[in-house]
């Protein structure tokens, strides 16, 4: 490997991301990795599907749950996806301006999702008394979320970090990587939103 | 060998390059070191046990105490013992045997390891610190969340630590079979150790996750109040022993896996043949994964899952018998008719048939759910799990390592007490645990902490015990050969007339692995170059360059923030003042990641000139 990695459009490979073996490697590593995050939020669905209706007392999904703001984080988040597809597009066009740009969109996307998460719980901590500990069903609930949320805002600092990193040197082969594995990172946790949206939200507004 | 190996370096050195080593082959003497030593503790509870069960109506540990030491037991030797042996193996072996220079992601293995020690020594911190855990490794709810104190808060943190260390152990060395292989060395070339730890990387990249989730649910419940399994406010325990054992049953496949890719390594070496039915002991390693994700419930019948749910699992289980027969036979005609060489290496995968076999016998019978109600908890299922673990993975264990023992070490290890240790652990072995499925079938249940002399148990717990004795002995004798052999003549770099790839690098091999990537023409490597007169590998590459990983300091200080903030978590419990420990732990291990993130990390070159310089 020599040291600089710097791209411009006639060195362009055509997939950045795999052009080096460290980047394949982390390629395929991250794929392998989300196998595994597939099993921990499906035992985290398994954990909800079986205690959903224990709700000991203590409101149930129908009278918490508010279609309105649960479609507006669906927006976000996907919409957020969406974005990072654009920003992936330009670093495979070596364009490390609209790149950022982009992500720099998904992140306020995702901020704004998470900000929505965030007001959801303390309107059904303080409205209804509603919490991590009041039910079996809350305990569930808010693991099943909060594992979510987590790995939202773990993912928005993660590119924050990225970005700082790489501000002022541009794309190579080096981070490229780095960038694409965010953005499948990214997709993973919109993939088990839209499980969640159906699992947790619909099923439990007609349940 | 490197300039570096060759000068004598003092104390503090070495410390500081294994504390910082990402190189595969160190990283694997520091799991042999770490694991060695959890075993020998391990051991030890095993030989409390012995002691109090040696007589009727003991009193030689309190009731209390006797519930720490088998709870500890099981965990320290499942997760703190013969996992690590089995990554040490893998660290050892399988890059040299896909002709790799190291594995995909060298930083992270050095991660792994620290992850995995770190999660060890706070889990045994337990016995200083009030208590050991004392619900069984099985940490059963509602049992371990009403245990007073703070035992099983060190079982959910230890094992959390060390889980995460596990699963990123796995996803390396899957990474580095799909893209590290040498040209020419395709799948189905590859040696069945590296075959099957790769199929056991699968398993622990998709049963792992569902321990961490369980470890999170138990954690939330004890430190956080929650309800998972509080009956009260609507939680269900039997979710902790569903989710327990999705993890639990791959888990006991991670275990023997890899060490059957051992045996039919060994097999094929010491009969001088090629393995018997190479593509059907691919494919049965992947249906005994296939099938050990489907049988979980297998531990639960006694619950009361129902006449349906318990017949699948029943007959799922049963089925498992098919693939590990066709290895039994294939490793049975792999010796028939072969040039036999008897050693300690062979005579451990001897040994493991037999024995093996019985483990797998009284599986099906246990796997019987109308006779498991009667077997359940009893001795009979705690000498079933010690024939198929110990008669597996620690025959499978001793035997790779007197196998291996001249790559990693570059010593073979003495033939005289080698035969010692396994003959006296092989007849201990048997004295101790085949008379328990008797007395398991006399009514004796798993767990207790005496039985009284009008029982009928005196005989069997009393053979049982000097059985006990008889293995410690051996294992004693094991490691005075591990000394022993350190002052011995170097190893030659084939002293086996060995067929696979690693075999063909110095023993032990530069810290680079291959000057020159090996080119790969076939099954068995080494022996098609030797059959056709050459004995060497052709490389596959002119020399030049190689690109090697720098050493790194953080994976040691992101392990020792997350085991800090352990401490903060255990005890925020009792005094909120705790959770700055726990913020502050945290903290200092998110630091170490974004320095990781922040600072590049491009690893240095060793030139061709240097190469040239250096020996073949």
């Amino acid at each position: 490997m020599s040291h600089d990695h710097s791209l411009n459009p006639e060195t362009m490979p055509h997939e950045p991301e795999k052009a080096t073996l460290e980047g394949k490697n982390k390629f395929i590593g991250f794929w392998f990795f989300l196998g595994g995050e597939t099993v921990l939020f499906a035992s985290l669905f398994g954990t909800y599907l079986a205690l959903h209706n224990s709700t000991a007392g203590g409101p149930a999904g129908n009278e918490l749950f508010g279609l309105e703001l649960v479609f507006v984080m669906t927006i976000l988040l996907l919409t957020s996806s969406l974005t990072s597809v654009y920003a992936i597009y330009h670093m495979k066009n070596n364009d490390f301006g609209k790149m950022t740009l982009w992500f720099i969109i998904t992140i306020i996307l995702g901020f704004g999702f998470v900000g929505c998460e965030l007001y959801e719980f303390h309107h059904y901590i303080t409205e209804y008394g509603f919490t991590f500990r009041s039910s079996a069903f809350g305990s569930a609930f808010y693991a099943l979320l909060g594992f979510h949320g987590g790995h939202v805002t773990f993912g928005l600092f993660w590119m924050i970090a990225l970005l700082i990193r790489n501000a002022r040197r541009g794309l190579n082969l080096y981070n490229a990587p780095k960038f694409y594995i965010w953005s499948l990172y990214w997709h993973f946790i919109d993939v088990v939103w839209v499980f969640i949206f159906t699992v947790v939200y619909l099923m439990g507004k007609v349940g | 060998m490197s300039i570096a190996a060759t000068q004598k370096r003092g104390f503090g050195a070495v410390l500081w390059d294994y504390v910082t080593t990402v190189d595969h082959k160190k990283i694997a003497h520091l799991y042999l070191f770490a694991g060695g030593l959890f075993f020998l503790i391990g051991g030890l509870e095993a030989m409390l046990i012995r002691i109090q069960l040696a007589k009727p109506d003991n009193d030689f540990l309190s009731a209390g105490l006797y519930n720490e030491v088998i709870t500890m037991h099981g965990t320290t030797m499942i997760f703190l013992a013969a996992m690590p042996l089995i990554f040490a193996l893998m660290n050892a072996v399988l890059p040299l045997q896909i002709g790799a220079r190291d594995v995909a992601f060298p930083y992270l293995n050095s991660l792994g390891f620290w992850l995995f020690m770190f999660g060890g020594i706070l889990l045994n911190c337990s016995w200083f610190l009030g208590g050991a855990p004392d619900a069984g490794w099985t940490a059963y709810a509602p049992l371990s969340t009403t245990s007073p104190g703070h035992g099983v808060d060190f079982y959910v943190m230890g094992l959390q630590i060390a889980g995460a260390g596990t699963l990123i152990g796995g996803i390396n060395f899957l990474v580095t079979v799909v893209n590290m292989r040498a040209p020419g060395m395709t799948y189905m070339r590859m040696p069945l150790f590296t075959w099957a730890s790769f199929i056991a990387s699968v398993l622990i990249l998709f049963a792992f996750p569902a321990l961490t989730v369980g470890l999170f649910l138990l954690m939330f419940d004890r430190m956080f109040g929650t309800a998972f399994f509080d009956v009260s406010l609507g939680g269900n325990t039997i979710i902790w022993e569903h989710i327990f054992w999705i993890f639990g049953h791959p888990e006991v496949y991670i275990l023997i896996l890899p060490l059957f890719g051992v045996f039919s390594d060994v097999f094929s070496t010491f009969a001088k043949k090629r393995l018997f039915g190479y593509t059907a002991m691919v494919f049965a390693t992947m249906l005994i994964a296939f099938l050990g994700f489907m049988v979980w419930a297998h531990h639960m019948f006694t619950v009361g899952l129902g006449p349906v749910a318990n017949s699948i699992f029943s007959i799922a289980t049963m089925a498992i018998a098919v693939p590990t027969g066709i290895k039994i036979f294939n490793w049975l005609a792999t010796l028939w008719g072969g040039n036999i060489t008897i050693n300690s290496a062979m005579l451990w995968a001897l040994a493991f048939i037999p024995t093996f076999t019985i483990g797998g016998m009284t599986g099906v019978m246990v796997a019987s759910v109308a006779a498991d109600y009667q077997y359940h908890d009893s001795y009979f299922v705690v000498a079933h799990f010690h024939y198929v673990i110990v008669g597996g993975t620690i025959f499978g264990i001793f035997s790779a390592l007197h196998y291996w023992w001249p790559k990693m070490f570059g010593r073979i290890l003495r033939e005289g007490l080698g035969k010692l240790t396994f003959w006296t652990f092989f007849i201990g072995f048997h004295l101790t645990f085949f008379i328990q499925h008797f007395l398991g079938l006399m009514g004796m249940p798993r767990r207790y902490w005496v039985f009284h002399s009008g029982d009928g148990l005196d005989l069997g717990n009393l053979i049982s015990t000097i059985g006990a004795f008889f293995m410690a002995f051996g294992v004693i004798v094991f490691i005075i050969n591990a000394i022993l052999t350190a002052r011995d003549a170097k190893a030659p770099a084939d002293p086996w007339d060995g067929r696979t790839l690693e075999w063909a690098t110095a023993s032990p091999p530069a810290h680079y692995n291959f000057k020159q990537t090996p080119l790969v023409r076939g099954l068995d490597p080494l022996w098609i170059e030797k059959s056709e007169g050459k004995g060497k590998m052709t490389p596959a590459e002119p020399l030049g360059e190689i690109h090697m990983p720098n050493s790194s300091f953080l994976p040691f200080l992101f392990s020792l923030g997350l085991f800090v903030a352990g401490f903060g978590f255990i005890y925020q419990t009792d005094n909120k003042a705790w959770l700055a420990v726990l913020i502050g732990g945290m903290a200092f291990s998110l630091g170490t990641m974004v320095v990781r993130s922040m600072k590049d990390d491009l690893g240095y070159h060793i030139s061709k000139e240097e190469l040239e310089r250096e020996a073949d």
